[in-house]
């Protein structure tokens, strides 16, 4: 059996020097900038310091409506799912056409202030080996907790742009694995890695791992929340001190 | 034997705050760059945020492995007021610099270079600290290394003509930091964006016992049972320590017991920084319950425990290049009332961990809701402290430096996979 390297990673930012002031401006600029500022701007805003669930989930919906003003072409472009697209030419397409469609039905032309301009920028992803290495999918139901918020989006979302079929890792190492996991396969396969914070999607995994081979606990942790209101959302790399270094015992 | 001792001390320290994957992030990293001769090269070895970050990044690095040095050129007054117009121009104000100060600005660079070409033209690695010693490229032409310059100011709306006259002793460089996108210029060469951070383990940032903290209040004369507002910032127009002022007085209409602290540091590179502070105790004049605090009678230990006194801290910059008091307000707890610019913006995520806002009067609004909402106070402070620890420690500054630096010598890929 193939063992389960935990991998973490960061994202380094780039700045292309290029930047938008209106509509027109981001669609022209969309035509030819580089790939990898498409995917910052769609999945790289998930390891970005947050404190609560952003009200659009990409960069370009967000600024039309932070910085434009422009409610009805944020509301497009925040509702493309780029999970949906085979490539990030495909993704470029759509969003173009959007725009297009938008810069079509209105007359206004709306400008951003001079000092809220939308920056094209990319990243450059470093991965860490953890050496953590999980022999069977069951171990995984104490390891997702512990994950880093890095992890996370190393094994859940950068593995679809490794990955020549666009799958996650969990689901690649399952189906690699045998027959056995094809359920648990596609349960983690109905996890929308898009539209959630990578807090959220952690815990989505740790649930789903955890009603595969211990049904029963998730009911059990889920009266328990209930019981004991949560503390504000913080989206951070989840770092654990040495004292923090014990996976609780009422994960399972 | 002893190095290896105090490495995992040092480590060990930071790993209490930060946690021991940040730690182990590092050490990956590191892996790449033991060894390598870095070299930071600012204007000055104190006051500033600057020379703060480097007070801590120094020995980190030292740590892990790497040859770092910090090296500060010498500069004569002209210098420091030849730089000092430049830091005003390039966030955007309208101001000619003399032909006279401009060749000084020249001639001492080109004799610093006569003392630290050596160290620079060996070094792998070299960070040059803002436009100050930035031309010492132009006279090292024996360098072997990469040569990075990192801008802790606001580029985005530069005066021209001062911009111009400090790019072209860029164009030589392998890459800019910039601390946000907003910040950059376009350069030809990489621009990486990399806001800063503190340092949780220096005086400024320690926890401190609270009869500690009533101390220094006593000490200047504050009321530790009534409300206090701070704002620790150098007196500097941008930092608007006047409308700092004119908030307050609008508050203190509805609450007679208010006080105010303005504690401001000058650097040894701002020369306008005694005229500002004039017209601030000028304004003051004549209300026992604002304290102003000069450079001379305060420690980083004194302003730690202001910080950690005050119920409000705010900075409320009318351009700001990242806004260090910021983070070290939110690390200590406390909700800060920021301008709504640069990278406050960035730190203080409104309603949640703070406020931002674009007026006096709109700083007074907000001064009068958290302390008429205590628990407000308390649930923003603590959610703060979080988004700090995660995002705005030096640890995760030190990161992406390394990230920088294993990439620019390593091929400039867009992954680099370690371990």
């Amino acid at each position: 059996m193939i063992d389960f390297a935990i991998k973490d990673c960061a994202l380094g930012m780039i700045a292309t020097g290029r930047r938008a002031q209106t509509l027109r401006e981001l669609r022209d600029n969309l035509r030819d900038i580089h790939p990898g500022c498409i995917y910052h701007h769609f999945w790289g805003t998930l390891l970005r310091p947050q404190v609560v669930d952003r009200e659009y989930n990409n960069d370009f919906a967000m600024w039309c409506y932070s910085s434009l003003h422009d409610a009805a072409a944020a509301e497009r472009l925040a509702v493309i799912d780029p999970a949906d697209f085979s490539d990030l030419e495909e993704l470029r397409q759509e969003l173009i056409e959007v725009i297009d469609e938008r810069l079509d039905e209105t007359e206004l032309m709306l400008f951003a202030r001079a000092d809220r301009q939308f920056h094209f920028a990319r990243s450059v992803i470093v991965v860490f080996d953890t050496h953590k290495r999980l022999s069977e999918p069951r171990e995984l139901v104490e390891a997702l907790p512990q994950m880093s918020v890095g992890s996370i989006f190393y094994h859940f979302i950068d593995a679809r742009r490794r990955d020549p079929m666009s799958v996650d890792d969990f689901q690649a190492w399952l189906v690699g694995l045998g027959p056995e996991y094809s359920e648990l396969c596609d349960a983690v396969a109905q996890i929308d890695p898009y539209f959630e914070s990578l807090f959220a999607l952690r815990e989505r995994l740790t649930e789903v791992f955890t009603q595969h081979f211990v049904p029963g606990a998730v009911a059990s942790r889920r009266s328990q929340e209930c019981a004991e209101p949560a503390a504000e959302n913080v989206q951070v790399s989840e770092p654990r001190t040495a004292s923090e270094d014990v996976i609780p015992e009422d994960v399972i | 034997m002893t190095t290896e001792t105090r490495t995992t001390s040092l480590l060990d320290r930071y790993a209490e705050q930060a946690g021991l994957d940040a730690m182990e992030q590092l050490r990956q990293l590191a892996g790449l760059l033991t060894g390598l001769k870095v070299v930071h090269v600012n204007s000055t070895r104190r006051g500033g945020g600057v020379a703060e970050i480097l007070e801590a990044l120094v020995p980190l690095q030292q740590e892990l492995g790497m040859d770092t040095s910090w090296e500060v050129i010498e500069g004569t007054e002209d210098f420091f007021s030849c730089t000092k117009s430049f830091h005003n121009a390039l966030q955007g104000k309208r101001l000619d610099i003399s032909r006279g100060l401009l060749c000084e600005y020249e001639e001492v660079n080109a004799a610093n270079a006569e003392r630290l070409r050596p160290v620079l033209e060996a070094a792998d690695i070299v960070f040059i600290h803002d436009p100050q010693p930035a031309p010492l490229l132009t006279h090292c032409p024996d360098r072997r290394g990469k040569w990075i310059w990192r801008c802790h100011i606001d580029l985005s709306h530069p005066y021209r003509p001062v911009w111009k006259f400090v790019r072209r002793f860029l164009l030589g460089y392998d890459a800019s930091v910039f601390s946000l996108d907003a910040f950059a210029q376009p350069m030809p060469h990489s621009v990486y964006l990399i806001p800063p951070s503190i340092d949780p383990l220096s005086e400024k940032n320690q926890p401190l016992e609270p009869e500690v903290v009533q101390r220094v209040l006593e000490e200047f004369g504050v009321d530790p049972e009534r409300p206090l507002l701070l704002q620790v910032s150098r007196f500097d127009r941008f930092k608007d320590p006047l409308g700092v002022i004119q908030a307050y007085r609008l508050a203190k209409d509805f609450i007679p017991s208010l006080q105010l602290i303005l504690a401001g540091g000058t650097a040894a590179d701002d020369p306008e920084g005694e005229t500002v502070l004039n017209d601030v105790r000028e304004a003051a004049e004549g209300d026992p319950d604002i304290h102003v605090l000069s450079s001379g009678h305060y420690s980083d230990r004194t302003i730690n425990a202001l910080q950690t006194g005050a119920d409000i801290v705010l900075q409320k910059s009318l351009r700001e290049g990242f806004g260090l008091t910021v983070t070290e307000a939110m690390w200590k707890g406390k909700p800060v009332i920021g301008g709504n610019t640069g990278g406050i913006r960035l730190q203080l995520v409104n309603h949640r961990t703070g406020f931002l806002v674009d007026t006096p009067e709109g700083a007074a609004m907000r001064i009068r809701y958290l302390l008429t909402e205590p628990d407000r106070i308390a649930q923003i402070g603590q959610t703060a402290k979080e988004l700090v620890r995660h995002n705005f420690l030096i640890t995760r500054h030190l990161r992406e430096y390394l990230t920088l630096m294993v990439a620019l010598t390593h091929g400039n890929e867009d992954r680099i996979e370690l371990g």
